[in-house]
């Protein structure tokens, strides 16, 4: 089973949700597996500590245009979605920063005046953590504006359909790495904050989950700050609250000393390992959304 | 000369956009006949690489120069490889701009004057 753990805000407790979560799974002695997706600032390894053993490149293939093939047709421009290929002057331009990889210019030139060359994007590393869960992220190369390609070499170099349970630390918002983190998902945990700045991404989640038709449930998170819009929210649209988190000094201090939530209060052991149960009734009584 | 103004709306009259590539309008004006002509901006919506396409868009319109609020890199690229002049300049409507343009006081600019703003490049 594939849990994505997303938040639409950030700084909602995510990953702090997503570690204890996968902590709790592999004491109870599930197989678990942990893919951080927020390739843009990892963080999980801080708390779950897995000794990464393997790595291996993200490359993405840029075009390299021959000016001594190029006729500048035009053809490469007039594929390119991205605008990242462009002819000015009779002369091809490329703009690296804005392509996205697909080879459309390079399978179109009627010249074959274009060849790809590999330009690394960032980082992929695994290893194992102390209880044993197969942990991997991705890291993107600082200055790099996407996110994606990283994202997807990461779940297919590490499958999340192998393992008993894989629990998927998405990045926070709604845009394309986000939709690229919960694709395969079975089931979306989406943490917030019952504050108006949560409950306005929470909206934006929640739409993300209805667009790839996959089941939601919402975690709230620093539970009685704010109001009870959140709540009023959840009802509304239809989306059951599985947990509530309250707010407690000691659990922001735990955290910031890189303690796991399940060791600064041990009752989240039990509820986690519940929260699996509760997750995969929720499907069996849902087949029709979860297939 | 044929040269082309960012606008927000069809008309000469219309504000002036400091936007380049995710203008609304692009105001085609003849500085000696005082003509005009208002183009919807293809790259106005965009979901990346704005400043390259309107470069490619404003190169098949047959003018000589243009004039924004500021370039950011990827547009300045695609502008001097199109052998385009770029100019900055401030002001309330396109009229206003163009005045200034006939008057000497744009700034031709020869380097990006500033980080590409909306789009930002690739999908985050």
């Amino acid at each position: 089973m594939i849990i994505a753990v997303a938040s639409g805000k950030g700084g909602t407790g995510k990953t702090t949700i997503a570690t204890s979560l996968a902590l709790a799974l592999a004491e109870a002695q599930h197989e678990v597996a942990y893919l951080d997706c927020d390739v843009e600032a990892p963080n999980a390894h801080l708390f779950l500590k897995p000794i990464f053993t393997q790595n291996k490149d993200v490359d993405l293939l840029i075009p390299v245009v021959d000016e001594n093939q190029c006729t500048g047709c035009g053809v490469c421009a007039e594929v390119c979605a991205y605008h990242a290929i462009v002819v000015l002057g009779g002369k091809t331009l490329v703009f690296p920063e804005l392509c996205h990889g697909c080879g459309s210019c390079t399978l179109m030139c009627p010249e074959k005046a274009i060849t790809e060359t590999p330009q690394q994007l960032g980082l992929l590393e695994a290893g194992e953590t102390p209880q044993g869960i197969h942990f991997a992220r991705g890291l993107l190369n600082v200055g790099e504006p996407m996110a994606v390609p990283v994202i997807h070499q990461l779940k297919k170099w590490r499958d999340p359909r192998v393992t008993e349970v894989t629990i998927m630390d998405a990045p926070p918002g709604s845009s394309c790495p986000v939709v690229e983190s919960l694709r395969e998902a079975d089931f979306i945990l989406l943490v917030t904050e019952p504050t108006p700045f949560g409950l306005h991404d929470l909206k934006s989640a929640v739409q993300v989950a209805r667009e790839i038709n996959i089941p939601a449930g919402v975690i709230i998170n620093r539970d009685g700050i704010g109001d009870a819009q959140v709540e009023a929210f959840c009802a509304q649209a239809d989306i059951p609250i599985l947990l509530r988190i309250p707010y407690g000094r000691d659990i922001g201090e735990g955290i910031a000393r890189g303690k796991n939530l399940i060791d600064i209060r041990p009752e989240y052991h039990g509820i986690f390992q519940n929260l699996l149960a509760d997750i995969a009734q929720r499907l069996a009584h849902a087949p029709e959304i979860a297939a | 000369m044929r040269i082309i103004i960012t606008a927000n709306n069809a008309s000469i009259d219309a504000p002036f956009s400091p936007r380049f590539g995710r203008c609304a309008y692009l105001i085609v004006a003849d500085t000696e006949s005082g003509e005009w002509e208002a183009l919807p901006n293809p790259a106005s919506s965009a979901s990346g690489g704005a400043g390259p396409m309107v470069v490619q868009f404003i190169s098949q319109q047959n003018v000589e120069a243009v004039i924004t609020g500021r370039y950011g890199p990827n547009a300045f690229t695609a502008l001097q490889a199109a052998g385009l002049r770029g100019f900055v300049a401030k002001g309330r409507t396109v009229r206003d701009v163009l005045e200034k343009f006939k008057a000497g006081e744009a700034e031709e600019v020869f380097a990006a004057t500033g980080e590409e703003l909306h789009g930002g490049g690739r999908h985050r």
